[in-house]
């Protein structure tokens, strides 16, 4: 019988954002350190790639977050039929205390009718915790940590949209993305990582957009169609000119991430989930105890 | 463009001789700020914290602060989003006599008439270099209104040295902010007609 040990699960959990916080994940540390390498020396564009880096570093080294914003913690978690979800949330609500304790969060969670503060990141809904039963042995967790300055400027479009001129195909698709970058500008603490979710209905569409987050940056998308797309909106992206942290520059975009779902023929929606240069996420998977 | 070494308080011909472009190591005392804080500001015309923002530099941070042996210690503090602010801050500008406003992502016109008018710069901070930046915090000196506010939004009194900023928004009513926006709506123009 395999046993679920709820102490060790939570400190691991704990381990895991702790880790998101504080270690900026290598396929993104290598793409900030790639386009270094396209900056001139001595623009801003380099100035600031190069503090961004040097602060990845320093975070790293001296284990503090990287960025103040740890956002709203998110949790991915895919769990056997013998493990209880009651018993998981429990234990990662307890480990979010933990780390807000230990500085590993900031406390951000707030009431939306009083603006009080819960002061250890525990509120309605929050931490968003979304649970998948598997046929595998063991818990799989993926842990997000999205700041407040990317989550604003990400977007859903329904097209067509004649404002934009963008019809219900690929070429519309690319409009949105590109529409929102251009919005976006330096606000969501570029060079970005997009997440896009095409079809769906608006939730499905969001939730899709956001998960591609969790896409090694060098992964090649199954789909040929979407290959095409994001290697064009990587290129077009980064003619824009807005440049790390908005002040100008070539690279305004890491990585463009996308992904299909069926949709109603009423209904054709794009979504663009923004993530800052600090794409804190971090997956861990947790044995059962078998003694 | 040069860098800059300043001291707060700040008089205001060592702001009027600040370019876009500048780079500004900056040290002394200043204030964090965001939504709640700057709408309290407005509201309720503080005289408690008059004298500390009269010449000195509100930075748009929540930083992550934990008390250790007794003492706020700063782990984290990169600047927020500064627009958010626009509605108030020409109104603090006006009230309090800041001289100085640090954040990242520019702010409006309203904010640049402000900085025009009354002699102020936008200094723009890496975002998300909030481990770099919270090493130039000597000291955290005092805290206002953080039982109200909680810790992100709560006004952290800060003591920096060697701040490290770029002038983005200067008193000629120049922003850098607005070029590159100008510059990559015309990108975007071209890319969109192209298809």
């Amino acid at each position: 019988m395999l046993r679920f040990r709820e102490d060790i699960f939570t400190n691991e959990v704990l381990g895991l954002i702790r880790q998101a916080s504080t270690e900026l994940p290598e396929d993104v540390e290598n793409a900030l350190k790639n386009a270094l390498a396209q900056e001139e020396p001595s623009s801003t564009a380099n100035m600031v790639l190069s503090s961004i880096l040097e602060n990845v570093d320093l975070a790293r080294k001296t284990s503090r977050p990287m960025c103040q914003d740890t956002g709203l913690p998110a949790f991915y978690i895919s769990y056997p039929q013998s493990v209880s979800t009651l018993k998981i949330k429990k234990c990662v609500e307890k480990a979010v205390v933990a780390a807000t304790k230990k500085g590993y969060l900031r406390p951000n969670a707030m009431s939306s009718l009083t603006a009080y503060n819960s002061g250890d990141n525990i509120g309605k809904y929050i931490p968003h915790i979304e649970f998948t039963e598997w046929l595998e042995d063991d818990i799989h967790v993926k842990c997000m940590l999205k700041g407040g300055g990317c989550e604003n400027v990400s977007t859903q479009y329904a097209i067509p949209s004649p404002g934009l001129k963008a019809g219900r195909d690929m070429d519309g698709v690319f409009t949105c993305v590109m529409d929102a970058v251009q919005k976006a500008q330096g606000k969501g603490c570029a060079p970005g990582i997009l997440g896009i979710g095409i079809g769906g209905d608006r939730t499905i569409s969001i939730s899709l957009a956001k998960k591609q987050l969790f896409r090694d940056l060098n992964d090649v998308n199954q789909c040929s169609y979407l290959v095409e797309l994001e290697e064009r909106i990587m290129k077009e992206a980064n003619t824009l000119g807005i440049g790390p942290m908005g002040l100008g520059g070539k690279t305004t975009v890491l990585a463009a991430k996308a992904e299909t779902a069926y949709r109603i023929p009423a209904s054709y929606f794009v979504s663009v989930s923004y993530m800052c240069w600090a794409c804190r996420r971090k997956e861990m998977t947790f044995k059962l105890d078998n003694k | 463009m040069s860098t800059i070494s300043l001291t707060l308080p700040l008089k205001e011909d060592e702001v009027r001789r600040l370019k876009v472009g500048d780079t500004v190591l900056l040290s002394g005392t200043l204030i964090t700020g965001r939504d709640m804080a700057h709408t309290w500001l407005v509201k309720e015309k503080r005289s408690d914290v008059a004298e500390l923002l009269r010449g000195s530099a509100i930075y748009h941070c929540g930083p992550i602060m934990l008390k250790e042996d007794d003492k706020w210690v700063c782990k984290a503090a990169g600047p927020t989003t500064s627009i958010r602010e626009e509605p108030y801050l020409a109104d603090v500008m006006k009230e309090y006599g800041v001289k100085a406003v640090i954040g990242k992502g520019g702010m409006g016109e309203k904010t640049a008439n402000a900085l025009k008018e009354y002699g102020g710069v936008y200094l723009f901070a890496v975002g998300g270099a909030a481990v770099l930046l919270a090493d130039h915090i000597e000291e955290v000196l005092d805290v206002h209104k953080l039982e109200d506010f909680g810790v992100p939004e709560a006004m952290w009194v800060l003591k920096v040295k060697d701040m490290p900023l770029i002038v983005s928004m200067d008193s000629h009513g120049k922003s850098l902010h607005d070029e590159v926006a100008d510059v990559s709506a015309e990108a975007f123009g071209n890319i969109i007609s192209k298809q």
